[in-house]
């Protein structure tokens, strides 16, 4: 299960309207708490797939180390990723499984249509090798009270 | 001795640790002694042919090694070595 801020929830939605039609990309900092992810901040990146941003994303890997540094000095650690789908369904595409790596991660994708952000969903990379992984739906707890004090 | 540092997937190899301390004076030489200390990573970082897989990025410090002299890139007491699998993917 993934559990986020409505703050940061807002956040990675409107990020996927603001590169509308391109996709956007981003990195969920916080927690693994049992089966939680917990997200405590949202990191948004570039998208380097500048021959194909309609419809690929990939996020630049030294931009991830420099999120991932500045997370540890926080207590934080990468439990997921997020991008967008712009005009087309918030469900994982063959392309987003065979791209994904990060096992015990969130992959969480917001459909965008017509420049306005409709569903989105997660999915937990589950398994461990390249053969036999899967994106497994999971819930996502919008905590309204998390990060207020 | 230099640090790597493991991405969150890998740690379940490296008995949860974020970050491991290595030595060998080569970025090549800092990996197999990380594979030698925990042999369960090998199969995740390397190809049955013994290349580094494909989406396996390595950094060392803030430069991908694949521009530098890739494995056989120098390094020295303090440097920092990432390993960071790739993130992409795309609606179709």
């Amino acid at each position: 299960m993934l559990r986020i801020s409505r703050s940061n929830y807002d956040s990675l939605r409107r990020h996927g309207e603001a590169t509308y039609p391109y996709e956007s990309c981003g990195v969920l900092l916080g927690q693994v708490n049992g089966d939680v992810r917990v997200v405590t901040s949202v990191a948004r990146c570039g998208n380097t797939r500048k021959d194909s941003p309609q419809n690929r994303y990939n996020i630049d890997p030294k931009e991830l180390i420099r999120i991932q540094r500045g997370g540890r000095e926080r207590g934080e650690d990468i439990v997921g990723f997020y991008h967008s789908h712009p005009d087309h369904p918030a469900r994982w595409s063959p392309t987003d499984l065979a791209e994904a790596h990060w096992f015990g991660c969130s992959y969480v994708i917001t459909s965008v249509e017509k420049g306005r952000a409709v569903t989105t969903n997660s999915f937990e990379l589950t398994g461990s090798e390249e053969n036999g992984k899967k994106l497994v739906d999971e819930e996502v707890e919008i905590d309204l009270f998390m990060g207020r004090t | 001795m230099t640090k790597i540092h493991i991405p969150t997937p890998l740690r379940q190899y490296t008995a949860k640790q974020a970050d491991v301390q290595v030595k060998g004076g080569t970025v090549g030489d800092a990996l197999s002694d990380l594979t030698a200390r925990h042999p369960d990573l090998r199969r995740h970082l390397y190809t049955e042919e013994g290349k580094l897989r494909s989406f396996v990025n390595v950094y060392l410090n803030d430069d991908d090694v694949r521009y530098l002299q890739k494995e056989a890139t120098a390094i020295k007491d303090g440097d920092n070595i990432s390993i960071v699998p790739s993130i992409a993917g795309g609606r179709s």
